[in-house]
């Protein structure tokens, strides 16, 4: 009777689990294999397609989509393709690495909040704060008046992308703040958290070794959506003609160029378009997919 | 109930003195100079008087108090005198915009009948596709009418105004020819053909916003009635022999509503900062465009007011959204 108990599989991670979940929604994994193709292809199509895209090609302006130039060429005879491919790696920079510093930041305020019980009532006031700023206004009014120090600081083209990502990560760090935040309190009261007290554990290894991998799954979740709109609102701003540059092309930037010359040329305006809606569009899946994934009440049934 | 309107009412006062100081030490900052297109043969001591005369030359705390004591006290007065005839701020020193030398709030309720009715409609209308979508969904969970639904709610959360409205101005403005792609202000409805000219230049407008407000609320909605579909007294409902249009329309939907009402109203102040993007997709010029226009003329004054103004919404819907959860559910009454 005994040797029947033995295990019969190895145990696997719970990450298994999740990644056995996310398999069975199918837009899901559209949408990541979707996001990795652009990633791939904004990060290593300049290598394959070597078409410079700031070249200036005046004879060749206004093309529409040929072998040369798959999606044609603007009015300076620019290749649209090549732009394309640099504007996006842009617009993906600024994504992940605004995603990344406003995940930072609202881990950061959350756990705090969360685990710290005096500071927890005056940073969920400066949350609660931060949520009833305008954003949008703001975020208009500060690139305006930063621009031009920051300018003169890191160069016109890093200076711009270091202010657009610090203060895309500023303003957006409240959900995943509260959200973190909730998680942190309800896992104070676990008991694996009191034993791990009663053999001494330290508040700043009790965070790291036992409560962030515990609010993992809400932190990756608010990930995908913070990659959404921080592309988002990176082609907003430069939509408004307060984002990049214009010989820097970003999808945003090259939608506002194509605007123009929508009446004439209409597919113009669909090749940035349809970029910035399809990697949103594909992150939002992928995020669905994550959410439901991540949960254990919906895994495995 | 009363207590807690109350207490809600005096938490929204730090809160909004709080972001009139963010926006008034953002802006103090601003490197533009008002006094720059003033040409150089003006001596500089008259130069400094100006600045004087402009308010520039006091130290920060007391520019801020002035600006405060203008916005909360002046320009209210100003509002009230208007609806009344009385004269308490004659004489006064209102918000003076740097651009045309006159009141702010003037020009902003000068823009803001376009913004509130592009806008305003477009939301009304995307609430009232929304919650029938939203119901049906939820009730033939998974039917090929809630994966149709799931997937264009879906796309119309990823696309961003700045293309959908694009696009719409491509198919329907250049391609067809049925609607006007700049929205005319100036336009006096005074007649039936004036009308129809008002409603075929709001379609494009209305459209763009409402798909976007279709698309969360419908979500929502969703949600909120799937929550709600499997829960103990719908069973007796069914049990006890209800029809089944009274039990999802009177009783599944009256407590799904509760949550939606509150993203309803949680959602109006940020469809008024959407409408800044659609408003320059359409040249509405609305309150967002003026917005635009002041950031890049420099003219701080009436950056800050609509700035403010956009806070006041928030904390005012915000207030709205708490009151109503407290109104329609009384589980959660603080007092």
């Amino acid at each position: 009777m005994t040797d029947t108990s033995q295990p019969t599989k190895a145990p696997r991670s719970q990450w298994w689990d999740v990644w056995d979940q996310f398999k069975t929604h199918k837009g899901a994994v559209i949408g990541a294999t979707f996001f990795l193709f652009v990633v791939l292809a904004v990060t290593f199509g300049q290598y394959l397609w070597t078409i410079d895209a700031t070249y200036l090609d005046i004879r060749a302006r206004n093309q529409g989509p040929n072998w040369g130039h798959p999606f044609g060429t603007d009015q300076m005879g620019r290749d649209l393709f090549a732009q394309m491919l640099q504007g996006g790696r842009t617009s993906i920079a600024v994504g992940l690495s605004a995603m990344i510093l406003s995940l930072v930041l609202g881990t950061f305020v959350g756990v705090v909040a969360g685990y710290f019980k005096k500071l927890d009532g005056i940073l969920m006031r400066l949350t609660d704060l931060f949520l009833a700023l305008p954003l949008l206004p703001l975020l208009l009014v500060i690139i305006m008046l930063f621009r031009d120090p920051l300018r003169n600081a890191f160069g016109p083209e890093t200076g711009i992308f270091i202010l657009i990502v610090s203060v895309i990560g500023i303003t957006s760090w409240m959900p995943t703040a509260r959200i973190v935040r909730g998680d942190v309190l309800a896992l104070k009261e676990r008991e694996f958290v009191l034993s791990a007290r009663s053999i001494g554990t330290g508040p700043r290894h009790m965070i790291f070794r036992h409560i962030l991998p515990n609010v993992m799954s809400p932190i990756m979740v608010s990930a995908t959506l913070g990659i959404a709109n921080a592309i988002i609102t990176e082609s907003a701003l430069s939509f408004l003609g307060l984002g990049f540059p214009s010989d820097f092309p970003t999808w945003g930037r090259l939608l506002n160029d194509s605007v123009v010359y929508m009446q004439q040329y209409p597919e113009r305006v669909m090749w940035p378009g349809m970029a910035i809606s399809l990697t949103v569009l594909a992150v939002n899946y992928m995020g669905d997919g994550l959410r439901d994934a991540l949960d254990p009440r919906i895994r495995g049934r | 109930m009363l207590t807690f309107t109350i207490r809600r009412l005096i938490l929204a006062v730090p809160t909004l003195l709080f972001i009139s100081l963010v926006i008034f030490l953002l802006l103090q900052l601003a490197p533009g100079d008002p006094m720059a297109q003033v040409p150089l043969t003006v001596p500089p001591e008259v130069k400094e008087r100006m600045r004087e005369a402009l308010g520039l030359g006091q130290p920060i705390h007391i520019q801020y108090i002035k600006w405060l004591r203008q916005l909360f006290i002046i320009e209210p007065q100003v509002l009230f005198d208007h609806f009344f005839g009385t004269g308490f701020a004659e004489g006064k020193l209102r918000v003076i915009s740097w651009q045309w030398r006159g009141p702010v709030m003037d020009v902003v309720v000068q823009r803001l009948p376009q913004t509130l009715l592009v806008v305003g409609l477009a939301y009304v209308v995307g609430v009232l596709i929304a919650i029938p979508i939203g119901i049906y969904s939820a009730y033939k969970q998974y039917s090929f009418f809630d994966q149709a639904g799931t997937f264009i709610s879906m796309v119309g959360y990823s696309v961003p105004p700045f293309f959908s409205g694009v696009v719409v101005i491509v198919i329907f403005a250049v391609g067809l020819g049925w609607f006007p792609s700049i929205y005319d202000t100036t336009l006096v409805v005074n007649s039936w053909d004036t009308f129809i000219i008002q409603l075929k230049q709001m379609v494009m407008p209305v459209m763009v916003l409402a798909l976007q407000t279709t698309a969360q609320i419908s979500r929502f909605m969703r949600a909120s009635m799937l929550d709600n579909l499997n829960q103990d007294y719908v069973r007796t409902a069914r049990a006890k022999g209800l029809t089944e249009k009274t039990v999802v329309l009177a009783h599944v939907l009256r407590n799904s509503m509760i949550p939606v009402v509150t993203v309803i109203a949680l959602g109006v102040p940020g469809i008024f900062g959407g409408a800044i993007i659609t408003e320059q997709v359409f040249k509405v010029n609305g309150i967002g465009q003026l917005l635009i226009t002041a950031i890049q003329a420099n003219d701080l004054p009436t950056v800050q007011t609509i700035t403010f103004l956009f806070a006041v919404l928030i904390v005012l819907f915000n207030l709205i959204a708490d009151i109503l959860y407290g109104v329609l559910d009384p589980r959660i009454r603080y007092d």
